[in-house]
């Protein structure tokens, strides 16, 4: 009656040779490939490279004043204008200015593609059954798997850095956007479209005139997610070699320095509170219309 | 409107089925033979949408289609510009087949010959009146300024001078459909589909909406299907009507042919409660006599109503008045009774009608039964 209490498994040599011929396999891949595949991801190291020095070698009045401004643009909100240039200068008072900027950047580029990625697969599933049954299951490990796993084989292929630590968020933080493109769309009154329809509109002309449009509130929410996740991934992407307000941490829970993992992590608090209100106040400022009410 | 020729264009739907859920086709027999749609439905499971629809709607006139919820209506309107695909049938539009229209050809046909105005409106809420008066004309493509110009001129037409920057949702539901009006208008097809367009509006709104509609189509003579389930908006606006009844149609023809002869008890039970002295024209209850014996009495034009025409008569006296054409030829003579009798829907000429002209005599019945109630209440 062992096999009671002891569940029925492989063998271990059998185990250990399925192990060892997967980790056998992929290792002569990256040999054989990961070059060229670096080479593939060339143009997203410029892209980052060219957007942290933008960040970190402009005069910080700059960077405060263009943030203020994008606040304004966004919210029309003197509290939240007010917000971000208290929160920067407190982040730079304390010294933390560089390694922000650092993280900033990574955001920013993790947001944009995610972004350009994202929308038009939302899109797509938005449109057919069979393409989203089979997304599906793809964003539910994308989300759920542990971020530690899908690191070691982008570590494999592209050593450490900024372009692994890169995919690394994207992959975590595009799945809302994804699913909320395809939700906003979904979601678009059906009577609209039969007017499209009914208008004579070509299917680009009603994606255009009609869909995103009607879809964009949800779609920017899926924004504002994908952005909160980018930054919830910052500490764990600097594991892999990325520079910014993560590593601190890292070095903090090694050393048990208290303080500093504080002010650190209350500096990734103070851009998340930034990025969160600008984004929701310019998806809000999109429903304008919607909540001008008839007298 | 003058950057178009006047095109008219009629439509002729004829044997037009549809049969809502999987192979549809399969069952055609079988509603041929004489199955019902209740039994279709029971058997098969499936909805029979209309059955052997054959319609012919003449260019330029307004063609009401009217029936309850569930008739098939909102269906057959969607099949004139193939929103909704036939399971069988024939839908010629201005000599062109629709159903054999092609992907490309049917977007131009729904771009430049039909327009659709809906029951919910249907604008888009993120762009103002004019942006959305211009939505059909962006499609057609084209110059903008021209276009520009074109939607003004019909938001202008529709009574929303001043609105052209206001969303849809600072509009009350009224002024909301009259955009969608304008829209509609705006891409100078000529044929104008309006699903249930005045349904949702409340009841003044609604007869100032008819009244535009009636006076903007003695300008455009557009060919209207107008889909409605209120019998009154049916005979106020339409040149014909078409009775539809779990998608068959019962009864086509004139509002005076509906009124004073409907076909069946369905169509009598509808228009039991209709104004009559609003709707009945003099000439469609005028005896036809010999001009040459008409004596030189008041006169009254064929289309006035019985209502007018009981009213002229009370003022200027006699008992009998002379019916004459447009240009004043005489055709026929009606007297105050006929008149009278046709209001309340007695005579023979009308038929159906039987309980109406009794009712008045039930008195005696009336105080019969009456001790029998209170009597009821109270053993309660």
């Amino acid at each position: 009656m062992d096999w009671l209490t002891n569940f029925p498994h492989l063998n271990d040599e059998a185990l250990r040779l399925v192990k060892k011929g997967l980790d056998d396999a992929f290792r002569t891949f990256t040999r054989t490939y990961g070059d060229s595949i670096e080479g593939l991801f060339a143009p997203l190291q410029y892209l980052l490279i060219k957007c942290e020095h933008f960040l970190t070698d402009t005069p910080w009045p700059l960077i405060i004043s263009l943030a203020a401004g994008l606040a304004w643009l966004a919210s029309r909100n003197l509290t939240t204008v007010a917000g971000t240039v208290v929160t920067l200068v407190a982040i730079g008072f304390l010294n933390m200015w560089d390694d922000t900027m650092k993280t900033v950047s990574m955001i920013l580029v993790s947001t944009i593609i995610a972004i350009v990625l994202g929308a038009p697969v939302g899109i797509a599933m938005s449109r057919s059954e069979r393409i989203q049954r089979v997304i599906n299951p793809v964003l539910d490990v994308m989300q759920t798997m542990p971020s530690f796993v899908y690191l070691i084989p982008v570590v494999m292929l592209l050593g450490i850095g900024k372009v692994p630590g890169v995919i690394a968020v994207v992959i975590y933080a595009i799945p809302p956007m994804i699913r909320l493109t395809n939700l906003g769309i979904r979601l678009v009154d059906k009577d609209v479209l039969e007017a499209a329809d009914a208008f004579g509109s070509s299917n680009w002309q009603k994606l255009r005139d009609v869909q995103i449009p009607l879809a964009l509130p949800t779609i920017m929410a899926g924004v504002n997610q994908t952005i909160m996740m980018a930054l919830a991934m910052v500490v764990i992407a600097s594991m892999i070699g990325v520079q910014g307000l993560g590593q601190p941490v890292l070095k903090a829970i090694n050393n048990q320095y208290f303080t500093l993992g504080l002010f650190n992590g209350l500096a990734i608090v103070g851009i998340a509170i930034i990025f969160d209100r600008i984004s929701q106040a310019y998806g809000k400022r999109l429903q304008r219309h919607l909540e001008l009410m008839h007298a | 409107m003058p950057d178009r020729e006047e095109k008219q264009v009629g439509i002729v739907i004829s044997h037009l089925f549809k049969i809502f859920g999987a192979n549809a086709n399969n069952h055609l027999n079988a509603l041929a033979k004489g199955m019902t749609k209740a039994e279709l439905n029971e058997r098969h499971g499936l909805v029979l949408g209309l059955n052997d629809v054959s319609i012919n709607m003449a260019a330029g006139q307004v063609h009401v289609i009217m029936g309850l919820s569930g008739s098939g209506k909102s269906t057959l309107i969607r099949h004139i510009n193939r929103l909704v695909e036939p399971t069988a049938g024939q839908i010629i539009v201005g000599g062109q087949d629709v159903l054999k229209l092609d992907e490309h050809a049917l977007r131009a046909f729904r771009r430049n010959t039909t327009a659709m105005v809906f029951q919910k409106f249907a604008l888009l809420p993120h762009r103002n009146v004019l942006e959305n008066t211009l939505y059909g004309l962006e499609i057609q493509g084209g110059d903008r300024y021209r276009h520009r110009e074109k939607a003004m001129r019909w938001i202008s037409r529709v009574g929303l001078n001043g609105f052209e920057n206001r969303y849809p949702n600072q509009l009350s539901g009224g002024m909301q459909q009259r955009v969608g009006l304008a829209r509609a208008l705006a891409s100078d097809s000529p044929i104008l589909l309006m699903d249930e367009a005045f349904s949702a509006l409340d009841p003044l709104i609604r007869s100032d909406m008819q009244e535009m509609l009636r006076n903007i189509q003695q300008e455009v003579k557009k060919t209207i299907v107008f889909i409605t389930h209120d019998l009154d908006e049916a005979l106020r606006l339409g040149d014909q009507i078409a009775i539809l009844r779990n998608g068959e149609v019962v009864q086509q023809g004139s509002s005076q042919d509906i009124v004073l002869r409907p076909a069946d008890d369905y169509v009598a039970s509808f228009v039991k409660d209709v104004n009559r002295g609003r709707i009945i024209r003099v000439d469609a209850i005028m005896t036809p006599s010999n001009p040459a014996s008409a004596l030189p009495k008041s006169l009254l034009s064929a289309d006035t109503t019985l209502n007018a025409a009981a009213k002229l008569m009370c003022q200027h006296g006699g008992h009998e008045s002379v019916v004459v054409d447009g240009h004043g030829k005489p055709l026929g003579r009606v007297t105050k009774d006929q008149i009278m009798a046709a209001m309340i829907g007695y005579g023979g000429l009308w038929g159906s009608e039987n309980g109406g002209g009794t009712s008045s005599f039930r008195p005696v019945l009336y105080s019969a039964n009456q001790p029998a109630n209170p009597g009821n209440r109270a053993e309660r």
